[in-house]
């Protein structure tokens, strides 16, 4: 289980409405079940996932995020996720109202590119930076939107999102006193709950 | 039957014809006082009676799905659905026991417009009831608790076989722990009507046809059958799949599927090209073995199916009440019920709140997709099967009969 998963089960009630947008192979909807007894739905596009949530016996709809939530109604799930899934969709910001109006509260992960290793990689070498968390060459990377830490939070400042919950951890997911410091320089990856 | 029957076959098997005294109140007014169903079941019911599947058979099927009648014949086919229907397959009859019917107004045995009318002492013909896809779900309730079976583990059906489905869903909804809807829609396009009306229209037109009272003329509407199978057929496949099939001899289909078949133009009217000879045959094969007046009557059934009508047009209504899984399944070359009909199912079961999997499998094979074998598609049925599989089992106390 990805250590950020497990950040994240803790913010989520039991047998609450769970959304997970891009649920990939439903592992983390089937945890929160088994564990939290959760109204489970996923989305994915990739015909594999979608196979591997079948197995696993949790719900899965092939929808592309990007063509937004239109069939889901006002306020319909407790909690929408979106693990790591942030900087590879068209509009991000378009997303998270989308998830907001669904959602009663979203939770969302992503790397933070202002980590001091990729400015290192970006400013020391030149080069677009490529590690653990974000192995793609900058051709073929389907990450398209990537932001800061600084950067979230200006758009939530902008859109008026209430954050409820924030993490910023190492590659390990281990908080540090040296991420407490400077989030935005030390952290690799970020985890929010916002809502309205 | 052939001279091996394959492994995961479930073999030779044998039809039961089940008679229902109890009289059936249809949809519209009229009382079908006694009837029969014909039926076939593959596997075993289980102690606590809690793995039984029913298969819902599309316009053309029938009760028999899978396996093989024991006809002498060394080129039989199998059932309809035997793709999907055996030991080790989709719809494991090792783990599950499958029922499958023929449904009224049907014409393989169960009670129809070929049946003998009590009241004249021959056939009904056209004086034979419309039925609709509610009144077959409740015949089949009936079927169930004969059967002794309280609940589902899950209903299947593709195209108005998945109607049925969903119907099971409304009308019964403590009655069914899974819905499969495959290749399905909430309800017909104006473009499937025109089509149904057609076929309709070239079979009522035949001089044959005599009011639907053809069989007390000895004879049957062939022409207007077989044209409205040829009618049929053309709608269940995709352009791709046709030039597939009869662009062989040219590069990869390159020629559009104009195959010629005689190797020339012959600048006459008759046939020219081998689509029209298959189109032909497949028309022709089905009118002598189908029944124009069930033809004409599952049609109807098609065109009239629309639950929304009973909650003012607002189908989710319809789905408030009870706590069956949905697994929907669309195929993208699919042009009678594209995939978009089967979104509009899965937003509709969405909206109330229902829980739902949705699968859109890229396929050539058209709307007839569904009875082929695509891997996804199958793949993908059989995991889901196997889930419920293994609910029944546990439920059973972990006794799996293996």
């Amino acid at each position: 289980m990805r250590a950020d998963l497990l950040i994240i089960k803790d913010w989520i009630d039991s047998g609450s409405r769970v959304l997970d947008l891009g649920c990939g192979d439903g592992s983390f909807m089937a945890l929160l079940k088994k564990e939290k007894n959760i109204f489970d739905c996923g989305l994915d596009v990739d015909p594999d996932n979608i196979q591997k949530c079948l197995e696993a016996g949790v719900n899965v709809i092939e929808q592309d995020l990007d063509k937004g939530l239109p069939n889901f109604s006002d306020a319909s799930f407790d909690t929408v996720l979106l693990t790591q899934t942030l900087q590879a969709v068209n509009r991000p910001d378009l997303l998270i109202e989308e998830m907001l109006r669904v959602g009663k509260n979203c939770i969302i992960t992503f790397p933070n590119f202002a980590y001091w290793r990729y400015r290192y990689q970006l400013i020391g070498k030149g080069r677009m930076p490529v590690a653990k968390d974000i192995p793609y060459e900058w051709y073929d990377t389907p990450n398209i939107h990537f932001c800061t830490i600084q950067d979230f939070d200006a758009l939530c400042a902008e859109h008026h999102f209430k954050v409820l919950n924030r993490r910023v951890v190492d590659d390990k997911h281990e908080h540090s006193s040296l991420i407490n410091l400077w989030p935005n320089f030390f952290g690799i990856n970020a985890i929010y709950q916002i809502t309205r | 039957m052939p001279l091996n029957i394959p492994q995961d076959s479930v073999g030779i098997v044998k039809s039961n014809c089940i008679h229902f005294d109890e009289a059936l109140t249809l949809r519209s007014g009229k009382v079908i006082k006694s009837y029969d169903l014909m039926i076939e079941t593959y596997g075993e019911l289980n102690a606590d009676r809690s793995n039984a599947v029913l298969i819902c058979h599309a316009l053309s099927g029938d009760h028999h799905a899978a396996g093989y009648h024991d006809t002498g014949e060394e080129d039989e086919k199998p059932g309809w659905w035997d793709n999907c229907i055996g030991p080790g397959k989709a719809i494991d009859t090792r783990r599950f026991f499958v029922v499958c019917l023929n449904n009224l107004g049907g014409c393989a045995g169960s009670t129809g417009p070929k049946s003998i009318n009590p009241a004249t002492s021959k056939p009904f013909g056209p004086d034979f009831p419309i039925v609709t896809v509610r009144d077959w779900v409740n015949s089949q309730a009936r079927l169930a608790d004969r059967l002794e079976i309280k609940q589902w583990a899950a209903v299947i059906g593709g195209s108005l076989g998945g109607m049925q489905v969903l119907r099971w869903a409304i009308s019964y909804p403590q009655r069914l722990r899974h819905a499969i809807v495959i290749a399905a829609a909430p309800k017909l396009s104006a473009q499937n009507i025109a089509f149904n009306e057609v076929a309709r229209q070239s079979i009522t037109s035949d001089p044959d046809f005599h009011q639907g009272r053809y069989y007390e003329h000895g004879t049957y509407p062939k022409r207007g059958l077989t044209l409205a199978r040829m009618i049929g057929h053309i709608t269940y496949l995709s352009e791709h799949a046709l030039r597939g099939k009869f662009g062989k001899d040219s590069l990869k289909g390159a020629n559009f599927g104009r195959d010629l078949r005689s190797g020339k133009l012959n600048f006459e009217f008759g046939v020219d090209f081998q689509v029209e000879s298959y189109l032909q045959y497949k028309g022709e094969s089905f009118s002598t073995n189908f029944d124009a007046n069930t033809y004409l009557l599952i049609t109807k059934t098609l065109d009239y199916f629309d639950p929304a009508v009973d909650f003012d047009g607002d189908l989710s209504q319809a789905f408030s009440e009870g706590s069956c899984k949905f697994l929907v399944i669309s195929f993208s070359s699919d042009w009678r019920f594209p995939p978009e009909r089967s979104r509009e199912i899965v937003n509709t079961l969405l909206q109330a709140k229902r829980q739902v999997s949705y699968l859109e499998v890229e396929s050539d094979g058209g709307h007839d997709s569904f009875l082929l074998n695509d891997p996804r598609y199958i793949k993908g049925l059989s995991a889901y099967l196997s889930v419920v599989a293994d609910e029944c089992e546990q439920a059973a106390g972990g006794s799996h009969a293996s």
